[in-house]
């Protein structure tokens, strides 16, 4: 069998001023994980070469890294399935400070974490004679988000994370959403309101790189929706994103008079998603909107009307029975 | 070859230009398309925010609207190919969510969705049901020397559940039509990354820096313009150009094609057919070139 080409990154900060690849060959076993071929190199080829790994079983998470570009579990990937024309390129996980080749300081991840108050607040103010129970109905609630591991591969590929650091990341809102949705916590409104800052819920852009990367069924992306439609349902809508949201049901159901008629009037979504009183950010949009009229790209200034535009004006009258129809 | 064209909402307004290339592009390859004139947004992902069932039940409709004429769907828009296929998928995964779907659809506009229809995006349809091969028969204008980088948009390759894109962390649909016109594509890293529209309203700086990295990679890897099967990555790579070059302290000058823009101009089109001078970023000199050459 043929030797498989492994690209690692290696980096030494005593030695080396940027990450560099090096080659190593090895003939991949039949049935063997990433991790089982990364610790074959270490033990037989280069005893200096440094990452983090331990339960080899996918629940410690560990060992994430980059694969090929994107981050997985070295201990959960098949090496076969890896290889791209004889070769396999390994390299540290993303958004995080390198220490030594494939490992990275997890600081500012956990961090992120505590952020959130990944702890369960319960109502001081009951007698509480025993322990909380919780329905079935209700854990399945939060059932996804505690599969979470803690791998950081969410983090590692997360888009928003590569233009700023300040932002509370996949994992902890995923985190969040598990509190925000607990039927034993007492907090909900002050999570959601802490979480609907800037930096929070709002600033995910939905590159639904989290949800692909993630390792178990947390699926970041998904809970930060979950907890936008908490927010909406709880109506904490004073920001740009809830609000950008209200834009959209205001104009596609057509329930604002004259905004809309089953499309979106993209003329009304910026100035309602800045809020109609908030002078600076009417005057952030004021830019684009002039470049827009001056090439004749503005949208017209009537809203569309699709045709049949009755049969979805009587969905959205509906909209809280929707709503309810779809918690049971 | 007749599909139902579901325009979406950014194609009837700040981006009619999308509009116009793909009925032309549609016509001189021979595609018959039936603008579906009452189907309703998608909901872009906010709506499926603020109200999950209600936005099921409004793609639920716009299927059935082509399920009634018999047709399938064609998208040109890579956000309400993503979201489309989402409520599909959701349906096709759990009847039971179907059911309920079906039920409000029916209590509410007498319409129900029988699973029938298929949706996918134009740039599917050339690939997978046109062939790129008829495709190259039909130019009339190769666009030699033009370097193009491709820039999916995220709701074509992600979460990879909800995409029909095929290897989806390795796409080669874009790479293949740009070659397939005669033009060379480009490689860069930020290809397959989110250009940051969605959180234009909550954080304008983060969607701009995005889209300005792309277009930097872009730059950097010799490309004369991008092209994109997503109006939503258009405009914010397009109307906000110049913000993002003052931003970055930079000047990009990078035009951003919409994907049946580049077939059209390989089929023969001029610019103005295809409203290119709606752009706020018109088209450079090179493009100038290679399309008057």
């Amino acid at each position: 069998m043929a030797k498989t080409k492994f690209l690692v990154s290696r980096y030494d900060a005593a030695r080396d001023t940027k990450p560099y690849l090096q080659e190593f060959r090895l003939e991949i076993p039949q049935g063997a994980t990433l991790l089982d071929c990364i610790n074959l190199i270490k033990w037989t080829q280069d005893g200096t070469l440094t990452y983090r790994m331990s339960c080899r079983s996918a629940i410690c998470g560990s060992c994430s890294m980059k694969v090929n570009g994107h981050a997985r579990l070295a201990c959960k990937t098949q090496a076969a399935d890896v290889v791209i024309d004889g070769a396999v390129t390994i390299e540290p996980m993303g958004n995080l400070p390198l220490i030594r080749d494939l490992a990275v300081d997890l600081e500012p991840f956990f961090d992120s974490i505590d952020r959130v108050k990944p702890y369960l607040v319960p109502d001081e103010s009951r007698q509480w004679k025993r322990e909380m129970l919780q329905s079935h109905d209700d854990y399945r609630k939060i059932e996804d988000a505690s599969t979470c591991i803690m791998c950081a591969s969410c983090w590692s590929d997360c888009n928003v994370l590569e233009v700023d650091p300040r932002f509370l990341g996949p994992a902890a809102l995923a985190k969040a959403q598990r509190f925000v949705h607990d039927s034993r916590d007492s907090d909900t409104i002050g999570r959601i309101e802490f979480l609907s800052r800037v930096t929070g819920m709002w600033d995910c852009t939905h590159c639904a790189e989290c949800a692909t990367r993630c390792p178990t069924d947390a699926k970041p992306l998904f809970r930060i929706k979950e907890l936008r439609t908490a927010a909406m349902t709880h109506k904490i809508t004073n920001n740009n994103g809830a609000r950008h949201v209200l834009a959209f049901r205001e104009s596609v159901g057509g329930t604002v008079p004259g905004i809309g008629g089953g499309m979106l009037n993209e003329n009304y979504i910026p100035v309602r998603s800045v809020g109609f009183f908030n002078l600076d950010g009417i005057l952030s949009i004021i830019p684009v909107g002039v470049r827009m009229i001056i090439r004749g790209k503005n949208p017209p200034i009537l809203p569309h009307i699709i045709d049949k535009f009755g049969e979805v004006r009587a969905m959205f009258r509906r909209f809280n029975d929707y709503r309810k129809e779809y918690r049971k | 070859m007749k599909y139902a064209l579901y325009t979406g909402c950014v194609a009837k307004g700040a981006g009619r230009e999308l509009m116009s290339a793909t009925v032309y592009a549609a016509e001189r390859l021979g595609i018959q398309i039936r603008e579906m004139k009452d189907a309703s947004c998608c909901g872009a992902g906010a709506i499926q925010e603020d109200n999950p069932l209600l936005a099921d039940a409004l793609n639920a409709r716009t299927f059935s609207l082509a399920e009634e004429q018999g047709l399938d769907i064609m998208t040109i828009c890579g956000t309400c190919q993503g979201v489309m296929r989402t409520a599909q998928i959701k349906m096709e995964h759990n009847p039971a969510h179907k059911e309920r779907v079906n039920a409000a659809l029916k209590r509410d506009s007498g319409r129900e969705y029988q699973g029938k229809v298929k949706v996918k995006h134009f740039y599917q349809i050339v690939e997978e049901d046109y062939g790129l091969e008829n495709l190259v028969k039909r130019v009339t204008r190769k666009l030699t020397g033009l370097k193009v980088a491709p820039f999916y948009g995220c709701y074509v390759l992600r979460p990879h559940e909800y995409s029909d894109t095929k290897v989806p962390d390795r796409p080669d649909y874009l790479e293949k039509l740009i070659a397939a016109v005669g033009a060379t594509p480009v490689d860069y890293a930020e290809k397959q990354k989110c250009c940051g529209f969605p959180i234009l309203m909550p954080n304008k700086a983060n969607a701009l820096q995005l889209s300005g990295n792309a277009m930097i990679g872009a730059l950097k890897a010799g490309a004369d313009v991008i092209v994109t099967p997503c109006p939503l990555c258009h405009l914010n790579m397009d109307s906000y150009q110049p913000e993002i070059e003052e931003m970055l302290d930079r000047k990009i000058n990078m035009p951003v094609l919409h994907y049946p823009q580049l077939i059209a101009l390989a089929l023969g089109a001029n610019l103005d057919e295809l409203k290119m001078n709606t752009h706020v970023v018109l088209p450079n000199e090179k493009l100038l070139e290679v399309v008057n050459r």
